[in-house]
């Protein structure tokens, strides 16, 4: 398919435009605090009202139908503003698209609006403490209740879901079956009797994930996402949109190569070629991530397990590219600031979304086709 | 804007790797080596007529271009299959030769580049210093400041790669003035297929390698199955996937001022990523791929020597941040 990068530059204006016009000029509390949470879902209110939350979802749901195109000069744009991060991000990149593919139409009209204007703010309740990488091997339980569903068990590195209004997550409902078989996809209020939850303290202490307790947490039918027992399948819609584009666009790291650069430009020492080279790796990874995402917008093709490729390598480039910012401030590295605070969240990208480890193996097996191992 | 290759662009690379599975070009490579340049010069004939040569030569001399998306898809195929000779070299002459200011009369060369009557060798010291093969070659420049300049081989020198065969050159017989501009267009097309060559043997060590951990079995399975090995070549693909879009990018920026710094962009992560991938597949074949006589032992050394061939990684490097900062 041809791209026509010409065609999406009137959005492109208009968006710069209206982001030169709103970006706080001072940047927001971190949203992994209570005060920052809030603070950004103000500002998702503000880009929803100019109907630039979600842009690329249909009309109907408070977006406007954009193509994948405008969606990546959006985010282009919207990471080169400076602009705040996405408090929504895991409804908009995690959920929504479960929604798209195995909603009812009573749950996409329902779930969808409030979750574009920010009202909702959605947390993945996956993990487990007996289950991250091996995730069918999850234990908390979704057991039949008159008109919908009891859940038992804990969920935990949940993000953000501290602040967050709801969750979303498989639960086992039947103990019976083989572990991928027997898992129902639910949705549930994270304010809910018999909810408890207990915030964690990343590793440079805020509160950014929560330990999910649920004592008999009650669930309608309408909640449940797919049909029960189908619950791994519809997960594992959403980890083609984790690892993919959608979770972490190119616009991101192209804004965070070309800062790199500037700060090379305002502090560098020229003789340390060593340092730059690692400047010019960084910005040429970030323009391989930005024209490979023009490839995979162009394919008539599902991406598949391709996606995963895609997750090693941003996850990579975003610690090598953070890092690097730190070497050259030295010993101003260290001092909390935005590299620092981007830093510290590089750190996290090769675990969650699914381990490198493991999607290493998935790019073995399921992209090079080499024999299934003993996993 | 072409982000994947259209049709035509694939079915000419299919094309390609046909031919060039049916001439057995590690044969063709180890005779070149071995100074029997015969079956390397009739593939080179046939390359020429399935157009490779053309492809760099300006339409008003007889070829087709200079065509640098399909540029890169050829030589993509030249490097899968590890074919011998100065493509690269005569490629990045046509280009100087076409962008040559007013009628000089090398340009007289190009008809004879497109067809594939003459090949061509090129030194552009300090990046290229050595002329490829320039025993086999009809004409032999180097560029001096301004001046475009016949070269006269000197001795033989002996690469890692045994079908590169390296001449040191002095500078001969003027053959156009103000030639600099035109020999940093020619350095610049000679960098990107270069870029395009590595990902592709890149691409053909993988494919090796892959085949081979499925079929070797030791501890009673196949030693694919082991996570280290496994793990090894998920890293070759990811380095490969994203090096291979820089390439096309900058076959895409030909022409505009971003050209010299997208096609250094595009040489570093091929040359990181192909040689990556070469030292992997050398570690997942065990002793057999530290043979001479095993056939992808040859792109095993080719990656090295192409990984510092038309700009280091370090040179290049260097140009992107001096366009950048
Ligand atoms: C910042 C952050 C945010 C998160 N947000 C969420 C969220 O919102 N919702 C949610 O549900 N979860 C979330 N997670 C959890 C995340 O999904 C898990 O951490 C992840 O799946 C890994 O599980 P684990 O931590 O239990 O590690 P483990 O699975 O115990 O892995 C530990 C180590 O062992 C390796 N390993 C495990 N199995 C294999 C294998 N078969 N082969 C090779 N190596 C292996 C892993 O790669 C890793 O290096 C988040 C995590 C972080 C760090």
């Amino acid at each position: 398919m041809d791209l026509d990068l010409s065609a999406a530059e009137s959005f492109r204006a208009e968006v710069r435009h209206w982001l030169r016009a709103h970006v706080p000029a001072t940047p927001l509390p971190s949203l992994e605090t209570g005060e920052g949470f809030a603070a950004h879902r103000a500002w998702e209110r503000e880009l929803h009202a100019a109907r630039l939350s979600v842009v690329s979802w249909p009309e109907e749901y408070g977006g406007r139908n954009a193509t994948p195109l405008e969606w990546l000069v959006f985010e282009e744009e919207y990471y080169a503003a400076g602009a705040p991060g996405r408090v929504g991000q895991n409804g908009v990149n995690l959920l929504a698209p479960t929604l798209f593919r195995y909603g009812t139409p009573e749950q996409l009209a329902r779930v969808l609006p409030p979750m574009a204007s920010g009202e909702v703010i959605w947390a993945q309740a996956w993990s487990e403490p007996g289950a991250g990488s091996d995730l069918a091997s999850l234990r908390a339980t979704a057991t039949r209740a008159d008109g919908g569903w009891l859940l038992n068990g804990q969920k935990t590195w949940s993000s953000r879901a501290a602040f967050a209004d709801r969750g979303f997550g498989p639960f086992r409902s039947d103990p019976e079956a083989e572990r991928h078989r027997g898992l129902t996809y639910l949705m549930f209020p994270l304010d809910a009797p018999g909810v408890t939850r207990r915030p964690i303290g990343r590793i440079d202490g805020k509160p950014a994930f929560a330990e999910l307790f649920f004592d008999d947490v009650f669930v309608p039918d309408r909640d449940v996402i797919g049909d029960p027992g189908e619950g791994w399948r519809v997960a594992m819609s959403t980890t083609g949109n984790e690892r993919g584009l959608t979770l972490r666009s190119p616009g991101r790291f192209l804004a965070a190569a070309d800062r790199l650069v500037e700060l090379w430009r305002e502090r560098g020492d020229a003789s340390d070629t060593a340092l730059r080279d690692r400047v010019a790796d960084a910005w040429i990874r970030a323009r391989a991530y930005r024209l490979k995402g023009f490839e995979t917008i162009s394919r008539t093709d599902d991406i598949g397990a391709e996606s995963s490729v895609n997750k090693v390598f941003w996850s990579e480039l975003d610690v090598a590219l953070h890092e690097t910012a730190l070497d050259l401030l030295g010993p101003d590295g260290e001092l909390a600031g935005e590299w620092l605070e981007g830093y510290v969240f590089s750190l996290a990208g090769p675990i969650y979304a699914g381990t490198n480890e493991i999607q290493r193996d998935v790019i073995a097996e399921r992209v090079l086709g080499l024999p299934r191992a003993g996993r | 804007m072409r982000f994947v290759l259209d049709a035509e662009q694939r079915l000419f690379g299919e094309t390609l790797d046909k031919l060039l599975t049916e001439a057995a070009p590690f044969g063709v490579a180890r005779d070149w080596a071995a100074g029997r340049h015969e079956p390397g010069l009739a593939l080179w004939r046939s390359l020429a007529g399935a157009g490779v040569l053309a492809l760099a030569v300006p339409e008003s001399a007889g070829g087709a271009g200079p065509l640098p998306v399909e540029l890169v898809t050829a030589f993509h195929e030249l490097g899968r299959h590890g074919v011998p000779g100065p493509y690269a070299e005569t490629v990045a002459t046509a280009v100087l030769l076409g962008r040559l200011p007013g009628g000089s009369p090398a340009s007289a060369w190009l008809p004879a580049i497109a067809d594939g009557t003459a090949v061509v060798s090129l030194a552009l010291p300090p990046a290229v210093p050595y002329a490829l093969d320039a025993d086999v070659a009809g004409l032999v420049l180097t560029v001096d400041g301004q001046e475009l300049r016949a070269a006269v081989p000197g001795e033989a020198r002996t690469s890692l790669d045994p079908a590169r065969r390296l001449f040191a050159v002095t500078p001969g017989e003027v053959i156009a003035e103000e030639a600099a501009a035109a020999a940093a267009e020619g350095y610049d097309m000679g960098a990107l297929v270069c870029a395009a060559q590595l990902v592709g043997l890149g691409r053909r060590l993988l494919e090796v390698s892959v085949d081979h951990v499925r079929t070797r079995r030791q501890f009673g399975r196949p030693i694919g199955e082991f996570q280290a090995v496994r793990h090894h070549l998920a890293n070759a693909l990811v380095g490969l996937e994203y090096a291979r879009p820089l390439v096309h990018g900058a076959a895409l920026s030909y022409g505009t001022p971003d050209f010299a710094r997208d096609v250094s962009a595009a040489k570093v992560s091929a040359a990181e990523a192909a040689y990556a991938a070469a030292r992997i597949a050398l570690q997942v074949h065990g002793a057999i791929g530290y043979t001479d006589e095993y056939d992808p032992s040859l792109l095993i050394r080719k990656a090295r020597a192409l990984h510092s061939a038309w700009g280091s990684p370090a040179a290049h490097r260097a140009r992107v941040m001096s366009a950048l900062a």
